[in-house]
């Protein structure tokens, strides 16, 4: 892997992960599947740089 | 086996108050000979203030239930004069393996920092805990101190007046009465106190049930944490292996919400399952099993009054973050220095709101650290499953995700950002040293500085001295030189100075820190310790 980071890089772990999970609370399952996919296109947007993108669909695909 | 919970440490014996036609009167009465009803005696009497406890049973926890043991707690039973022999019973541990399914997916070390007298945790039996409590008793007694335990002292009622508190207390010699200045309900999750006085906690968050088993092994394992997220061995579930002294093995099991306690129990069914944890050839001995409904809750208020709740009668949490014991040695920490002050009159009552203000504080950040573990085990719906998964899987590989990873985040001290007590802050840093905060640990004269500390308010200078005496204070504070050498100019740096040259801090007698400043100034130390002791 080359640019993206895997380092750790989230400042409050349990808290961003604890609203990350709030923010599903009440969803139907198809609502969180729109919910998820509108996320990851705003963080996408906010990476930008095609190379990362690409690594990071690399290793989403990975098992 | 002997078993120091079946021996009774505090016999039930008559005392002369049951014959007495007066109703006797104490300035402290504390009900529970539990760790937190335990360490708040120890600390009246080393503060010089008279205390009685009162507990219905006269034997210490029955089982070993709190096995981890936190740094500020040992710090604490430092200061009790208990900590050293904690530590040298305790097992220290610094690994922890996480696995997912069949496979390991991650570890982690705790990774101690030098220059702290104690470690980050010790495994250790809460029953040894309480022993050694009880012998601190005895030996307090021997030398004078005026500390009692009364042991088969059933408290049955409280009455709550403006000017005193009132029991009623049941014994096998029939009823007696005793009232005090102020009580300390340390009587546990099913208070009696509480009850009595018609409160309730507040907020319940069920958590689940758990199959809690003490076993001894010939095995031979190594010291670590294990944890299981939905392992083979118990589908859908979680468990947790810990190592305690004795070559005693805890193990968590955790059973679902939809189970028959009684049945899950017993031994025909306990054993195949720890059996299918542990491996088939491994031969073990099951010292104590028992089944837990962990539930997270906390009253509203922990000052009533003249009545004053600590421990878990005040407040509860399940155990993955070990906060129970800890946190409420922590309360009574907390809670007797103000006491002393308020009972010698050199401080206002109102002093004791802010044990309520910081510990109740203190309980609800327990409990949220608490329920995102519990969250993130046991995950609520789909989604979060799916989230849950996917954190466990990339954290094989992926160092970012390892953080995430949430098996219990172990207890520390909360620093109390905005509490009354505290002065405006003097300095930009060091963060952790912040007005609030516990003070760090350093190594100094051989020794560590929490050592040297005592039962009072304390002047530590950094780099600096104080030449003038303290001594029109109205109230005793010692002072603590510390100038940098070769062993301790690190760690000073880290923990203390920050940018500064010199710095001044003031600490509490629980060791928080009050206020602090880059220099010294005699009218401004002044103010602060007004402030922090509510005058
Ligand atoms: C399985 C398990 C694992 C745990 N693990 C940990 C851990 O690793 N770390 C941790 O910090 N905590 C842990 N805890 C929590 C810990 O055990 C409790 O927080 C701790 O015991 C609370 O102490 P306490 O003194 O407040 O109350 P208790 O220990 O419950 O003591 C209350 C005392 O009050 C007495 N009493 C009650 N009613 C009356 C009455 N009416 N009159 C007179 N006396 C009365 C009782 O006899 C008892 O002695 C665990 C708990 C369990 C169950």
């Amino acid at each position: 892997m080359g640019k993206i980071n895997l380092k750790p890089n989230i400042k409050n772990n349990d808290e961003f992960y604890s609203k990350l999970i709030a923010a599903h609370e009440g969803l139907s399952e198809e609502e969180s599947i729109e919910f998820n996919s509108r996320l990851i296109l705003i963080l996408s947007n906010q990476v930008g740089d095609p190379e990362i993108l690409a690594e990071a669909l690399e290793i989403a695909k990975r098992r | 086996m002997y078993q120091i919970f079946n021996t009774p440490l505090y016999k039930y014996q008559k005392s002369t108050d049951q014959d007495s036609k007066n109703l006797s009167h104490y300035r402290v009465l504390i009900i529970g000979a539990g760790p937190v009803g335990l360490s708040a005696a120890i600390d009246l009497a080393i503060q010089g203030v008279e205390v009685l406890v009162l507990d219905e049973s006269d034997k210490v926890s029955n089982g070993s239930r709190a096995i981890c043991v936190s740094k500020r707690a040992l710090e604490i039973s430092e200061r009790l004069g208990v900590g050293k022999k904690m530590l040298d019973k305790g097992v220290i541990w610094n690994l922890g393996k996480v696995f997912f399914d069949n496979k390991k997916v991650y570890e982690f070390n705790l990774l101690p920092e030098d220059g702290h007298q104690y470690p980050a945790f010790i495994n250790l039996q809460q029953y040894y805990v309480e022993e050694y409590l009880v012998s601190r008793i005895r030996e307090l007694q021997e030398k004078g101190y005026s500390i009692e335990i009364r042991g088969g002292n059933k408290v049955e009622e409280v009455i709550n007046e403006p000017d005193k508190v009132t029991l009623n207390i049941n014994t096998m010699d029939g009823n007696y009465s005793l009232s005090c200045d102020w009580l300390i309900a340390c009587d546990g999750p099913k208070s009696t106190v509480r009850s009595s006085l018609g409160l309730d906690f507040d907020g319940q968050i069920f958590e689940d049930n758990f199959l809690i088993a003490d076993v001894t092994m010939d095995a031979e394992f190594p010291t670590e944490r294990r944890f299981w997220f939905d392992p083979p061995f118990n589908k859908g579930q979680s468990a947790l292996l810990h190592k305690q002294p004795d070559g005693v093995w805890r193990i968590d099991l955790q059973l679902g919400w939809d189970i028959d306690k009684e049945t899950e129990k017993r031994e025909e069914n306990v054993i195949p399952r720890l059996k299918a944890m542990l491996g088939e050839e491994v031969n073990f001995k099951l010292e104590w099993v028992s089944i837990y409904t962990f539930q997270c809750m906390k009253m509203e208020k922990f000052k009533h009054g003249r009545i004053l709740f600590a421990g878990d009668s005040a407040h509860q949490v399940s155990p993955f973050g070990a906060r129970g014991a800890n946190s409420g040695v922590q309360d009574v920490d907390n809670l007797c220095w103000k006491l002393k002050l308020v009972l010698e009159e050199r401080a206002p009552v109102s002093l004791l709101d802010s044990y309520n203000f910081e510990r109740v504080f203190a309980a609800e950040e327990n409990i949220i650290n608490s329920s995102r573990s519990t969250d993130f085990i046991t995950p609520k719906s789909k989604i979060s499953m799916a989230f849950r998964n996917a954190v466990l899987e990339l954290s094989e590989r992926y160092d970012f995700a390892r953080p995430l990873v949430n098996s219990g985040r172990l207890s520390t001290p909360s620093t109390y950002d905005n509490s009354r007590l505290n002065s405006l802050d003097g300095m930009k840093n060091p963060t952790r040293s912040r007005v609030g905060a516990p003070c760090p640990d350093l190594p100094f004269n051989d020794d560590y500085l929490l050592n040297k500390t005592g039962n009072q308010f304390c002047v530590l200078t950094f780099n600096c001295k104080i030449t003038e005496t303290l001594e029109d204070f109205f109230l005793p504070v010692k002072t603590i030189e510390i100038t940098e050498g070769d062993e301790n100019k690190d760690f000073m740096r880290d923990r203390f100075l920050g940018q500064y040259k010199e710095a001044v801090y003031l600490l509490r007698p629980d060791q928080h820190i009050a206020g602090r400043w880059p220099s010294y100034d005699k009218e401004i130390l002044l103010e602060a310790l007004k402030k922090a002791t509510g005058n």
